[in-house]
């Protein structure tokens, strides 16, 4: 069976420029840090980030828009990072707005093999503008379609060997979503045990779903 | 009208913390919302929810006590309470959309007579983003809006039509300002109560929007 850990040379060697990602983290929290440093380490370029947000200038995916390695984001928020309100006003960083709990479900929908989902988040807003609404029973939903990535870049604090995960607290946020969504799905992990040592009643996403693992700096 | 902005925003804090009853799941916004966790009222226990995946939610930890992997949605530190519950974002946002959030506390940029909410962004000037602002505003049974009455500049933020773009659709049902409690009714803006050291003409004079002012208004149940 394969051996899926591998460094994170190994990793980022796989990532073309210009590849879509979608990379782990709310605020940095739960991010791969070391995933993220290989891609600046390497200069990867005209990339397209889908995340939750771009955290800070020095943390998480921050780091990649201030080292102007990003052509798109898609996120809910941009509000912390000065750097990505920049380069949108230059024009060199294209940015698309999602409201968060409709980036969750996107997201959710690519890994689980559906076409989007319905959602009132966002009618008669800004937000609706050439999308296709459907009324149900009475009630107005947005069809927002799902968002598949060519690599999932997560943070998992566990992992056996076979790439079961277990998350830890406020790290997990779209972690266990990304795992589904990425054609080639890459887990940083703080701890990895034996096959057998995690109860499978604490197993948060299945090991199907994990290509790779990358050992990550536990602290 | 009250002078003090501090004073101002623990006036808002604390006349929102009344809102909450025992049990509720609340979720507050960044700013001024925030502060109401520092008022529950004694006897009234609720259950805070943060969009990046916590249900009982508590305080920040004592300094030395952070956990990089326990955060609230500004990304500070905060605690667990005994009974609380972790999960990911789709989970968060079930929470939220499907209604399973008692009330959320929000601020505001502007709310409109029809009890429409813009408070994600100013074109051209600030652009963060909605993050989960949208989503809390369609989807929580009550929806409250913590702000100051006006902007620096003197403008009103309670105005006629919102001119910035909006949040939801969905009314609000009650504004906390810093000079009134405004519930937003099928008739248009009932003013129910003025804060303390503020009078009625200082409410009329600084609200754009047409407000409903029945006979008595009483003084906000606030200490300064």
């Amino acid at each position: 069976m394969k051996n899926k850990l591998i460094s994170v040379e190994q990793a980022i060697e796989m990532i073309p420029d210009g590849a879509v990602l979608m990379i782990g983290g709310f605020l940095g929290d739960g991010t791969p840090e070391l995933l993220v440093d290989g891609l600046i380490k390497a200069g990867k370029k005209n990339l397209t980030v889908i995340a939750n947000d771009t955290a800070f200038p020095d943390r998480g995916i921050g780091k990649l828009i201030a080292n102007k390695l990003v052509k798109k984001v898609i996120v809910s928020h941009i509000g912390t990072n000065p750097e990505t309100q920049k380069q949108m006003i230059e024009g060199t960083l294209e940015v698309e707005l999602v409201p968060q709990g409709t980036l969750a479900e996107r997201v959710r929908a690519g890994g689980f093999g559906l076409g989007g989902i319905l959602t009132p988040t966002g009618v008669g807003t800004v937000v609706e503008n050439g999308k296709q609404k459907i009324t149900i029973n009475g009630k107005e939903f947005l069809v927002e379609t799902a968002l598949k990535a060519d690599f999932a870049l997560i943070k998992a604090k566990k992992a056996d060997f076979l790439g079961n995960l277990v998350f830890n607290y406020t790290a997990r946020n779209f972690n266990p979503l990304m795992a589904f969504a990425g054609n080639v799905t890459i887990v940083e992990v703080d701890e990895l045990v034996p096959v057998g040592g995690i109860d499978p009643n604490e197993v948060h996403v299945p090991h199907a779903v994990v290509d790779y693992i990358v050992r990550g700096n536990a602290k | 009208m009250i002078q003090d902005p501090k004073i101002g925003r623990t006036v808002i804090a604390k006349r929102v913390a009344l809102e909450l009853k025992d049990g509720d799941i609340v979720n507050l916004g960044i700013g001024i919302p925030t502060l109401v966790a520092n008022y529950i009222p004694k006897g009234v226990t609720v259950f805070f929810q943060s969009e990046n995946g916590i249900l009982g939610m508590g305080p920040a930890p004592e300094p030395g006590y952070e956990h990089p992997n326990l955060t609230n949605a500004g990304g500070s530190p905060v605690t667990f309470l005994p009974g609380a519950a972790a999960f990911d974002s789709a989970t968060s946002f079930g929470l939220i959309r499907g209604g399973h959030v008692d009330i959320t506390v929000l601020g505001g940029l502007q709310v409109d007579e029809e009890g429409h909410l813009a408070n994600w962004m100013i074109p051209g000037k600030l652009i963060p983003g909605m993050g989960g602002a949208m989503d809390l505003v369609t989807g929580a049974k009550r929806v409250i809006v913590a702000m100051t009455h006006i902007e620096k500049n003197g403008a009103s933020k309670i105005v006629k039509k919102c001119t910035l773009p909006l949040t939801s659709v969905r009314r609000v049902d009650l504004i906390v300002t810093n000079m009134a409690v405004i519930e937003v009714t099928e008739k248009g803006l009932l003013l129910k109560e003025i804060a303390p050291q503020t009078t009625l003409d200082e409410v009329l004079k600084y609200t754009e929007a047409s407000l409903i002012v029945p006979e008595q208004v009483p003084t906000m149940p606030v200490s300064l």
